[in-house]
């Protein structure tokens, strides 16, 4: 019996076995899909039965006394184990696969794609379009539809859509890879509203004539969607709207009004809920249309919102007549539509990647702000916990979403976890906002909103973009409003999670 | 990408809850802190039996070559149950720091008798000006002969009322916070010079203020080299730390349950407490502070296990813990506001789960000691 000699002593010239260095290796070495038994007495470590792919044919001597010990550790988990009812049939003593699971590891590939989406970032992004980001200049129409078409001429327009329907068909490891490459360099992703939003319900419940119809120039961003939701009288409790379709023959003539559209100014196309039947149950009468925005009656009214830019609108409809064929699915069904919506996956819900750019950005601002006693904000204590606090609950937030990543790629449908990472990353958006306010001091108090609208040439206000941290800091409360606000959110996290 | 647990994990995982179940409910553990020992010698011995000892040990030292990862398992379903056994303090910390540090003597002579469960160990690092500092170290020893001379206060040392041998912090040269100097020693708690003021902690463990006057050790039971303890102190410690915050995280998962399940069943106003919106949405954000406790112990629990370089490891350590610390505070005060008066008495376990946490808080420094050890880093 061998006892202090080489570990392994092959039989039959084991090739593989000499790639083994050291004790620890034969139990990171993938023993599954053979039946090791261990013999003591003989101190041999046999591989029984040949299995088709097992990588260690044959017999293989080993110096037994480290694994012997090991073993009898591993056979007191088997034996205590198979003393209970769940594990009865661990005859084997000796068969544990000693590889590591836990892990945030990307695989080859997913690391071949990830330099993939960043060369594609360094090459393909505009740079004009980097600077104005940076220095928070708001993106015109022109320069979003341009950034959008250079995506999708990679083949990159739409992550969430199957290939048939011409989009990449990724993993969701793929698309939080790419969503985080994008987000690290601050490109924007693709305006959501026909891509993620509309095209998902179209595929699902549209006519075969409906997907020709829209999905190509939703991806080829030649047609630029917005949303009808919400109503003046129906915010958390969407169900409740009124705006009204009533069926004229081929037509539906459509009254009411819709609120908080977002880029209704450039939209071609709203996807609107609209009431269908009054006569039961809210959520009954409800049905998904597609309206051309170009109808008649319809009116756009801005809403200036408190950062003095009106990026949403409010929509009136007043007798606007809407081919028949524009709806979706049946009649009366589209509040389930629209349910699959709004639980339809969304990538980057939590935002980290913006988050750590963004405390990059409020570490490299504290650097260069005075304190006002000599010193700079990265050496005011009370600063530098407020850094380090973010920067904590960013990681947490982000291994809180690689876990909810990690379930879905084995296959998990997303669930009510979603709601953590929105409200976790929504209000942690805003705490950094409150840093930038704390950090620009009087540098945010000139209100000059045109200053951040492309071309403008008076004088600037402010040192950077300092006079921006108010701006975002007063619109960025929407984040936890919009979306399902998170008092809404906590609700499905008690319902759906907690039972209550 | 994978989170899941191994088989193997997942053995263990399951081996320590159905322990939990069955030989662990609230009542037992009352009366197991109410011996003189504080903990059970029974349940020691099984722990061995089950191989739990062997877990922080390499398989080189005979051990299971459990990894932070496998702590973290364990520990999760220990915090579970409120174990009031020396498992941290004589396995994790007194074990790591023997076959991290000792030669092969040592470790020959103590490692297989601490897998077996015949020696318990414990910790002494910290004294009453240290604070968090484990390179705060005044207690002295000094050469004499073949032997060294130790003379100091220790302060919170955990299981030392329960240890045969404890691992003493000591200065051999240096000012009073250099890292350089910092040698620990074995000593048989049964020395002369050796005084031991034992306490029950407000958890349940037993811990003890060791006085050391004149206790003389041969050079021998130094573990490794003279002034050369502080990196290894500082990692074990580290990995111990991670260990209570893994812990931290099964017992707020039983505030969490408990709480919620109080709820359905608590009647006031002639409903279910938790059908009220103010407390559904106190419950959410108690869940909420789970997970991100979860994640972010997951987190440091990879980096560990990674050949990531020290001061990433600590970094990652101290964010998790100082995390971990914050949900503490306001899962362990919530679970205890929604149950009401039930919940400030001392017959429920939801109290002392609160009291855990907050022990657990506390164990290697507090969330604010974490969050400013992070932004120093």
């Amino acid at each position: 019996m061998p006892s202090d000699g080489p570990i392994f002593e092959t039989m039959g010239g084991l090739s593989a076995a000499e790639k083994l260095s050291s004790k620890r290796s034969i139990f990171a070495y993938q023993l599954t899909p053979l039946v090791l038994v261990l013999n003591p007495e003989k101190a041999v470590l046999s591989a029984e039965d040949r299995v088709p792919g097992a990588r260690l044919p044959g017999r293989i001597e080993v110096n037994c006394e480290a694994i012997r010990r090991l073993c009898t550790i591993r056979a007191k988990f088997n034996v205590r184990l198979a003393n209970s009812h769940s594990y009865d049939t661990h005859t084997t003593l000796c068969h544990r696969n000693r590889r590591q699971t836990v892990n945030a590891d990307f695989t080859a590939e997913e690391l071949a794609f990830q330099a993939e989406v960043r060369e594609f970032l360094a090459n393909e992004f505009p740079a004009e379009l980097k600077q104005k980001v940076d220095k928070r200049i708001r993106l015109s129409k022109d320069e979003i539809v341009g950034w959008q078409k250079i995506l999708y001429k990679k083949g990159w327009m739409a992550p969430n859509w199957p290939k048939e329907y011409g989009g990449t068909g990724w993993t969701p490891t793929q698309k939080y890879i790419f969503s985080t490459e994008m987000g690290l360099v601050g490109a924007p992703e693709p305006t959501p509203f026909g891509v993620t939003m509309v095209a998902p319900v179209i595929m699902a419940y549209g006519t075969e004539e409906q997907k020709q119809r829209f999905l190509p120039d939703i991806l080829e961003s030649n047609v630029w969607w917005c949303q009808g939701y919400s109503e003046p009288n129906a915010g958390s409790d969407l169900a409740s709207l009124k705006t009204m379709a009533v069926r004229d023959g081929d037509d539906y003539i459509v009254n009411g009004n819709k609120t908080w559209n977002t880029y209704g100014q450039y939209a071609d196309w709203i996807f609107c809920l609209v009431r269908t039947d009054n006569s039961v149950k809210k959520q009954e009468g409800i049905s998904f249309l597609l309206i051309d925005m170009k109808s008649p009656g319809i009116t756009l009214k801005p809403i200036v919102l408190l950062d003095g830019h009106a990026e949403v609108n409010e929509v009136f409809f007043d007798d606007v007549r809407v081919p028949a064929a524009n709806l979706i699915g049946e009649e009366n069904k589209g509040w389930t539509y629209a349910k699959v919506l709004l639980t339809h996956e969304r990538t980057n819900i939590a935002g980290v990647p913006r988050g750590k750019r963004r405390l990059a950005s409020l570490k490299r601002i504290a650097a260069e702000t005075d304190d006002g006693f000599g010193g700079t904000m990265a050496d005011n204590a009370d600063f530098k916990a407020q850094l380090a606090e973010v920067e904590i609950e960013l990681q947490a937030l982000e291994y809180a979403e690689l876990r909810t990543l990690a379930a879905l790629s084995v296959g998990k449908a997303p669930g009510p976890e979603s709601s953590i990472l929105k409200i976790v990353g929504t209000e942690l958006a805003q705490k950094m906002d409150e840093m930038t306010v704390e950090l620009a001091g009087y540098n945010c108090l000139p209100f000059v909103p045109e200053q951040f609208e492309e071309g403008f040439e008076g004088e600037q206000m402010g040192p950077g973009s300092s006079a921006a941290a108010a701006l975002s800091y007063f619109n960025n409360r929407k984040l936890s409003i919009f979306g399902g606000s998170n008092e809404v959110q906590r609700n499905i996290i008690s319902k759906a999670v907690l039972g209550l | 990408m994978d989170f899941s647990y191994s088989e193997e994990q997942q053995m263990l995982q399951e081996s320590v809850q159905k322990f939990v179940m069955q030989k662990y409910d609230f009542y037992t553990r009352g009366d197991i802190i109410k011996t003189e020992a504080g903990y059970s010698a029974e349940n020691w011995a099984m722990f061995a039996e089950l191989g739990w000892l062997t877990v922080p040990f390499t398989e080189e030292d005979g051990g299971f070559g459990g990894k932070a990862v496998d702590l973290m398992v364990m520990m999760e379903e220990f915090g579970k149950g409120m174990l009031v056994e020396p498992y941290l303090s004589c396995a994790i910390m007194g074990g790591t720091l023997i076959a991290d540090l000792g030669n092969e003597e040592q470790k020959g002579a103590l490692i297989p008798q601490i897998m077996e469960g015949a020696m318990i160990t414990a910790v002494a690092y910290a004294e009453q000006g240290s604070r968090f500092n484990s390179n705060n170290v005044s207690t002295s020893a000094v050469a004499s002969g073949d032997d060294v001379v130790l003379n100091g206060a220790k302060t919170a040392v955990l299981g030392a009322p329960n240890a045969q041998t404890i691992i003493v912090s000591a200065r051999e040269s240096g000012a009073a916070t250099d890292a350089d100097g910092i040698s620990l020693f074995l000593v048989d708690a049964n020395a002369a010079g050796v005084s031991i003021k034992a306490y029950t902690t407000i958890d349940g463990r037993k811990a003890g203020e060791v006085t050391l006057t004149d206790v003389r050790v041969p050079a021998t039971a130094r573990l490794g080299a003279a002034g050369g303890a502080a990196a290894v102190l500082g990692a074990v410690i580290d990995r111990a730390t991670l260990a209570v915050a893994a812990e931290a995280v099964g017992a707020m998962d039983s505030l969490l349950t408990k709480t919620v399940e109080y709820s359905k069943t608590r009647k006031q106003f002639g409903t279910a407490i938790g059908t009220f919106q103010a407390l559904q949405h106190r419950m959410a954000d108690m869940f909420i502070q789970c997970q991100l406790a979860r994640s972010i112990v997951v987190r440091a629990a990879m980096i560990l296990d990674s050949d990531e370089d020290a001061v990433s490891k600590a970094r990652a350590v101290s964010s998790a813990k100082s995390r971990v610390g914050k949900a503490i505070r306001k899962v362990g005060q919530e679970a205890v506001q929604i149950h009401g008066g039930i919940g400030v008495t001392d017959e429920l376990d939801v109290g002392h789960l609160f009291k855990r946490v907050t022990a657990l808080d506390l164990m290697f420094g507090n969330a604010e000691y974490h969050l400013q050890r992070f932004a120093s880093l």
